[in-house]
């Protein structure tokens, strides 16, 4: 048996649709959901190596690098907002963040 | 051939099990670690794929930099996870649904997706006995791609001041040193001398 590119396809596909999955389910809880973009990414960067692989060609790699250092510092920045918020209302219940609603 | 094949579903399979266990664990630090499972394992992936160097990015940048945050601001933030997890099942038939419609969607393009014959690649890999991947990647990313590693650059420049400009705080009573106030500080405003009477004392 050997692997082709749409088995890496099919995980990739699996991980991206647990991150929705994550998202609606964990709707109330910033940090998951943080998390479950973060597994969205994964899947994106799966797929981009998959691609580079399969194709014979580095520049899928390039982009997977890029998308990694934006997710690095998405993630910081969220979570830098997170602790903000947190200090400021003691909470981080998606639901309570609605003061900028009007 | 046989033994990549048995790696990729042990990869795959603890990676789509990980990833699953992130979404449906209550205590969110258990959910960090998996989530550094699922990394580790992707990694694992990755190397498979013959892309060693994003692999040993994601175990050191992702693992070892931002889930080792994603810890601390769990640890640190004094949230009952318990009340945030309310109505978890309510919105597990909706979640389920459009889960479940996605990947059949996501699937479906894979069966049917074919690569154009015409389509060239931008930049190919360099066999593996003449180079390894790091040296390839480096060799194209310092020269035709060195404008989107600077701006990858300059992303991380504006998220790392970003995140120390949101959190940082100011606590009054302690005292900071102002070095413009110490650079316009003079001889005469320093200094007084006085003369004194023997005798008498300053009053």
């Amino acid at each position: 048996m050997t692997i082709g590119l749409s088995h890496y396809l099919t995980v990739a596909a699996i991980l991206f649709t647990l991150g929705i999955f994550g998202i609606f389910l964990n709707r109330k809880n910033v940090i998951v959901i943080l998390m479950s973009v973060e597994l969205m990414l994964l899947a994106v960067n799966l797929n981009l190596a998959a691609f580079s692989a399969f194709h014979n060609d580095l520049v899928g790699q390039i982009f997977a690098l890029i998308v990694l250092t934006v997710a690095a510092a998405e993630t910081a920045i969220g979570l830098a907002i997170v602790v903000v918020y947190f200090r400021n209302r003691g909470t981080i219940d998606v639901a309570e963040i609605d003061l900028l609603k009007g | 051939m046989t033994l990549s094949a048995l790696f990729f579903y042990l990869f795959a399979g603890m990676c789509v099990a990980s990833a699953f266990m992130v979404i449906a664990v209550k205590n969110p630090v258990h959910a960090v670690l998996f989530l550094i499972l699922a990394f580790f394992n992707a990694a694992g992936l990755f190397v498979l794929l013959g892309a060693e160097f994003l692999a040993m990015i994601l175990i050191v940048v992702y693992v070892g930099a931002v889930l080792v945050l994603f810890l601390f601001v769990v640890m640190m933030l004094d949230v009952d996870f318990a009340v945030l997890r309310a109505g978890f099942l309510k919105y597990l038939p909706v979640g389920a649904t459009i889960g479940i419609l996605l990947l059949v969607e996501l699937i479906l393009i894979l069966v049917a997706w074919a690569t154009a014959p015409e389509i060239a690649a931008q930049a190919p890999t360099p066999p593996v006995s003449q180079m390894s991947n790091t040296v390839a990647l480096g060799q194209i990313l310092y020269t035709k791609y060195v404008y989107l590693f600077e701006g990858a650059g300059l992303i991380l420049l504006v998220a790392m001041i970003g995140a120390i400009v949101l959190t940082l705080q100011h606590k009054r009573d302690v005292k900071r040193q102002s070095v413009a106030r110490q650079v316009e500080r003079t001889r005469e405003r320093a200094v007084e001398v006085v003369e004194v009477e023997t005798g008498r004392g300053l009053s």
